[in-house]
Formats: structure tokens, sequence, C-alpha cells
């Protein structure tokens, strides 16, 4: 009994504890932000400053370099066209993966397993080979959209599966005895059903293609620089402006922390899929 | 006649829905890999036309082997991975067992504990470095409130540098571990938990001897499958020290890097891309069969 009391009890030391490891996580992120908002003499200080007036300067003088707003848009364009690409490839895939067996499934369920293990590092040198010489894409957007569409459906297969093995299958019988074929009864009963898996799938998808610098980096020229490429190559000088790199830093986090904060149990469902059993 | 049409198209339906995928995947990860290996078996300049390819059989292997430099990319690659998946694994089961309690707000406060893996590499990277800095990083101001002039040579000193890169791996990713570990915690069965606190076994018997062996398996796979993410890690330490100073935080994906874009020997590039697929594809193999046992001991137990 007293081991059952014990147990259910939390006192405050259990809360400090917790909000210590909570800070702990959040600190540097918080320094970031809170870094971008402070004026040069402040941010190159050797003390801690902790009361100041924000300024908003760093952000005025980020949006105002047009070369950066070209790549914070060339970014937007490219992760989204992914994740379209990713998604409308990778439902399918995933639906006949867990709902049919056909010639070759072995295979391929098996390769996409594998495929999702292959360091990025590894597909630099011969992506960009054959994206220059075979394919004739390097430095277009259209050539990251494809690499990063390639990178991400291994994973997004993989969650999928899980979400398409849920459904009924009596739903696709009644569906056939009504007349529908596959392919109706894929998009119109199955795909609305698995929505939800769907968008933590895609939180994923964009998540990668948003945040992936190393391809990014090699496919790409002045014009068509992704984001993370450009505050790459801003902080490889010498004179670091810190403030601006901040800020930038906090523009490129925000999209895919409002997407932690919107679904973080779909995130917490995609990150543990394959270890828990999902 | 309809019957037959209807046969037909679910006959061909598989092979339709994964047409997509399995032709992006073919085209822009299977030919990579495959002109990879080609690659390596070449000498190849980055620049020079594509046909400027001499065939030099295994020499890029030779070459590399006999390098001691890419051992020693080699063992900071080891070092790096493995320490971060001990350290993490360590940290992220121990607070688990510390914080498993049923309670409310543990599971609001995941959102911020998932913040670290969210954040892009390259911003993770950049955090470090700042956090780092000698003069004015929040370390050094910290340590300069406690009396300490002198920062530490963080990123700067050989000594220092991969642990540092570590460091940073440990805030990013232990949080994943902690997840997995506690969701494993909270989803033993309360009557193994009472049974044995029936059998007399005082609370941390009960979670050394009952709940952690429970809570192995997904231990073990959540430990691989960060060792497998281990290898691929590249972008924030090229940020933070890109893998100077000297050698010292030289992972193998930066050391592909180098050789491809700043030496421009894209053919020895592919060769060590081939090592360092090697070693993650013997893990993976590895975490494929422990996972094929988990099956079947699920099967018949």
């Amino acid at each position: 009994m007293q081991a059952g009391e014990h147990r259910a009890g939390a006192g405050p030391a259990y809360y400090v504890f917790l909000a210590g490891m909570a800070l702990l996580c959040l600190a540097p992120v918080v320094l970031m932000v809170v870094t971008s908002l402070k004026v040069r003499t402040q941010i190159f200080s050797d003390k801690l400053t902790f009361f100041f007036v924000p300024t908003v300067s760093h952000y005025a003088a980020a949006f105002g370099d047009a070369a950066l707003t070209r790549t914070l848009g060339n970014s937007m364009a490219v992760a989204l066209f992914a994740t379209a690409l990713t998604m409308a490839a990778g439902c399918m895939a995933a639906y006949a993966l867990a709902r049919f067996s056909f010639f070759g499934r072995g295979v391929v369920s098996g390769a996409t397993l594998l495929m999702r293990m292959v360091p990025p590092a590894v597909l630099v040198a011969p992506i960009f080979m054959l994206w220059t010489y075979q394919f004739g894409i390097s430095d277009t957007l259209s050539g990251l959209v494809l690499a990063y569409t390639a990178l991400n459906l291994p994973f997004v297969i993989w969650i999928l599966q899980s979400f398409f093995a849920q459904t009924p299958p009596q739903l696709e019988e009644a569906a056939r005895l009504d007349g529908a074929n596959p392919f109706q009864t894929f998009f119109f009963v199955i795909l609305p059903i698995v929505a939800p898996g769907m968008a933590a799938a895609a939180i994923f998808a964009f998540r990668i293609a948003w945040n992936e610098f190393i391809l990014a980096l090699v496919l790409t020229n002045r014009f068509t620089r992704t984001i993370p490429v450009e505050i790459s190559l801003s902080i490889s000088e010498h004179n670091i402006a810190w403030g601006k790199v901040m800020a930038v830093g906090t523009l490129i986090a925000i999209p895919p922390l409002i997407f932690t904060f919107i679904a973080a149990r779909h995130i917490v469902r995609g990150l543990t899929a394959g270890a828990v059993k999902g | 006649m309809r019957a037959g049409y209807a046969t037909r198209l679910s006959r061909i339906a598989p092979y339709a829905f994964m047409a997509p995928a399995v032709m992006i995947m073919a085209g822009a990860l299977l030919w990579p890999l495959a002109h990879s290996v080609w690659l390596s078996f070449h000498e190849w300049k980055l620049g020079t036309p594509q046909d400027a390819a001499v065939f030099t059989g295994l020499e890029n292997y030779r070459i590399l082997l006999a390098d001691p430099d890419t051992l020693t990319s080699l063992r900071v690659t080891l070092v790096f991975a493995f320490t971060v998946v001990a350290l993490e694994v360590a940290l992220g089961v121990g607070l688990a067992i510390l914080l498993e309690r049923p309670i409310r707000g543990l599971n609001a406060l995941r959102s911020i504990f998932i913040m670290p893996m969210m954040i892009a590499p390259i911003v993770v990277g950049l955090l470090w470095r700042y956090m780092y800095n000698e003069q004015f990083g929040p370390l050094a101001q910290l340590l300069f409130m406690f009396g300490v002039e002198e920062s530490p040579p963080w990123l700067t000193s050989p000594d220092w540098a991969l642990a540092s890169v570590i460091i940073a791996d440990v805030w990013q990713w232990t949080p994943f571990i902690f997840i997995l570990a506690l969701a494993a915690l909270q989803s033993v069965p309360t009557s193994v938990v009472e049974a044995a606190r029936m059998d007399g076994a005082r609370p941390r018997q009960t979670v050394l001897y009952v709940k952690l062996p429970l809570i192995l398996p997904v231990i073990i796979v959540a430990a691989l499958l960060r060792l497998i993410d281990a290898f691929k890690v590249l972008e924030v330490i090229f940020i933070m020290t890109e893998g100077g100073p000297g050698l010292s935080t030289e992972i193998l994906s930066m050391r592909i890097y180098k050789t491809a874009f700043e030496f421009q020997q894209l053919g020895r590039a592919s060769a060590l891309s081939n090592l360092l697929l090697l070693l993650v594809a013997a893990i993976s193999v590895g975490l494929v069969l422990f996972n094929k046992l988990r099956e079947r001991a699920h099967a018949s137990g």
C-alpha cells in the first residue's frame, strides 16, 4: 500500500526536476531567439544580459536582403512541391504494400526499408554527377525536389503502411460490392480515413525537405539556393553577424516548430515508428 | 464481360499504385547508389567532363585504406556514434525510469522535448557554435558570472572539439530515447507490476527486475535506430567545426564531402561512401534480424 502511495505521489522535487529538463531542451533555442532580438553591443558582451529592449533590426535586415528572401522563397517552393510529390507517390505505394500481394512485393518492401538507412553523404557525389551530366537538372529547383522526394519516400511509405494496415478490410469489400474499382476505392474510401496519418507523414516529409542542407549545397547555384545553404555561407566568414544569423536561424526553425506544437502526438508516433510496434 | 474487366483492373492495381514511387526511388536513390559503386572504380576529378573518368580498378580503395587519415576518420566516426548512443540511452532510459508516474503534465511537456529534434540540423549546429563561442557565447558568459574568466576551448582545441559536438548531439537526441522509453514503461501492464509487488518486491526492484527487462527490446531497437542516424550525422558538425581542428571531428560523412568537393576526387569519395554504406548496412541488417527474432518470440510466446 505504501509503495502505491509512494508511486502516485509526486513531490515538488519531481516537478522542479521536470521543469529543469524542459528548460535544458528549451534554453539554446530561446537563446537563439533572444540573441536575434538584441543589438550588436549586447550580443558581443562578455556578460549575460537579461533585460534589454528588443529590436527587430536583424529581421528587418534579413527581409531587406533580396538574396535572402529569394532563398526563403526557394526553400518554401522546394519543400512544398517535394512534400506533395512524396505524399502522392508514397500514399499509393504504401497502400499497395499494405493491402495487395503482388509479384515483387517482398523485394520492394525490403529495399524500401533498407534505403531509409542510406546516409545522405553517400548520395552527394553520385547525385551531383548524375544530376549534372545524365539528367541535366543540377542548379534547378526541380532537381532538388526530385532528390528530396526520393530521400523521403522510404520513410513516408514506412509510416503510412501502418496507417493503411489499420483500416478495416471490410471497407474495401463493401466498396467492391457496390461496384467501385480498386482506384475508386482507394481515392474515395480509404484515403479520407487515413487523413490524420497522412498529415503526420506530410509533416515529416516537409521537415526533411525544409531542413536539408548538404544536397542543396552541391545541387544549387546563386539563384536556386535554399535558406540552409544561405545561412551556412554567411557564417563561414570571419566576422559573423550573429544578430542576423540568429534571426535567419529563427526563421528556419519556425515552420517545423509550428508543426511540433500542433501535431506533437502524431510526430511522436512517426518518430517512434519501427521501434514501438506501429 | 464486365467482371473480366474488373478482375483485370484489380490485377494491375498494385503495380499501378507502386509505379510512381518505385520509379522515383529507382531513378534517384538506387541509380545514384549504383553509380557510386561504378564511380568508386574510376578516377574522376570534379569539373572535368564525365568521359574523362578513368577506370582504375580497386586503386581508390587501396589509396583510402593505406591513408592513415581514413583510419583516423573511421575512429572518430565510431567514437562519436557509439558515445552519443551510449550517453543518450543511459540518460534517456534513466530519466524515463525516474520520471515515470501517472501524471498529466508529463505528456504536455512532450512538445518541448521533441523541439530539438524538429529543428534543422544546420540550425542546431549554429546554435551550439554560438553557445560555445569563447568570447560572448552563453556558456562563456555563464562561466564568467561564476568567476571563470577563461572559457574552455570548446571547439578550438582538438582535445575538446569531439566532446563538444557529442554534447550537442546528446542534447538533440536524448529526448528521443526518453520519449520512447517512457512510452514503453507506461505500456507495461499494471497487473505485472502488481504481481511483483504482491511478491514483496520493492519499487526499485520492480523497476530493475520486472519493468526494465520488459522494455529492453524497445530500448535495443531505439538504440540501433539512433546508431544508424549517428552515422548519418553531417550537418551539425559541418557548421560547428567542419571536421576540425585538425581531424579531431572529421567523421566519415564530413570526409566524403571534403574528398568530393574540396579535393575534387569524386571516385575516391565514392569509395569512401561505400565503406560508410557497408557500416550502416551491417547495423541495419542487425536491426532487421532483431525485429524478426522479436516477432517470432511474440508469435510463439
